[in-house]
């Protein structure tokens, strides 16, 4: 993918989307990854027990998910700075979660050439589980 | 039914109270296990610590603590995370983690009280930088 530049992006612009298919192996490499040993997240008895619909998506492994499409969105001359998420529903396993974002503000701060991105992951029946921000510094051609 | 508190003594005498550090090296096979357990197949993870990375540097004093309190709430959920990058982890990097609960709050929820737990946790490298700097707000229902 071509480098993004800060010039590149408009307010109101959509970043290339993403989109995961959780399986509840990923689930438990990421548990051991993470160190989150939490039952609901691959032992489905647990998870019922607990008034679930079977195992749910680490809320982390989701934002996770974010964070890729943010920086391969961002390429090798962007950086992250700061990125938040509200875990407000579940992602189930079997399902694809769509990762997206939106450019909302394109801003100069200390000489800083920066935007901030709305994100969000969305489970099959288009609930947003997921949504947060992002605050990128972009590369300029200036 | 906001009614009874459920924010006991034992949840108030950790407010404030700084946990830690725990010190974690920072392994290559440690970087790539990460990459891999989130699907993230940018090379740059192989050198470099992916942006939710410090989700696997685990304050577990302060959370064992925080998940295992005498209270009759006993689901527990993640609310929000926040990072913030100051420089990138590294593999060599030696991150010590502090972390300290630094808000109680009770609401009325649909199915009885619940009750968000704030957190902030300070990611501080070899040199004595803070390299990330994270606030993690859990749910007990």
């Amino acid at each position: 993918m071509a480098q993004v530049y800060f010039e590149d992006i408009n307010e109101g612009s959509d970043i290339p989307a993403l989109v995961k298919y959780p399986t509840t192996m990923q689930l438990v490499k990421y548990a051991g990854a993470s160190g989150d040993f939490y039952q609901i997240h691959y032992d489905k008895d647990f998870a019922i027990a607990n008034g679930l619909p079977g195992v749910i998506v680490h809320g982390w492994l989701t934002l996770s998910f974010l964070g890729q499409m943010v920086t391969d969105w961002l390429g090798e001359k962007g950086t992250l700075l700061k990125l938040n998420g509200s875990y407000r529903g579940m992602n189930k396993v079997h399902e694809d979660i769509v990762c997206n974002g939106k450019v909302v503000k394109k801003y100069v701060e200390d000489g800083r050439t920066l935007a901030r991105v709305d994100i969000w992951a969305e489970n099959p029946q288009g609930e947003k589980t997921v949504t947060g921000t992002a605050i990128v510094q972009l590369p300029s051609k200036a | 039914m906001a009614g009874e508190s459920v924010i006991t003594e034992e949840l108030n005498n950790l407010l404030n109270v700084e946990f830690g550090p725990e010190v974690y090296e920072i392994e290559k096979g440690m970087l790539k296990r990460f990459a891999e357990a989130i699907d993230d197949p940018n090379p740059k993870w192989l050198k470099q610590a992916p942006p939710t990375f410090p989700a696997a540097l685990v304050p577990h004093e302060l959370l064992h603590k925080l998940f295992n309190v005498d209270i009759p709430l006993k689901r527990l959920f993640n609310g929000t995370s926040e990072l913030e990058y100051l420089q990138p982890i590294k593999a060599g990097d030696v991150i010590s983690v502090t972390a300290k609960l630094t808000r109680l709050r009770q609401v009325a929820g649909a199915e009885g009280p619940t009750l968000f737990m704030f957190t902030e946790m300070t990611y501080t490298n070899q040199r004595g930088e803070v390299v990330v700097k994270g606030k993690n707000t859990y749910i007990k229902y």
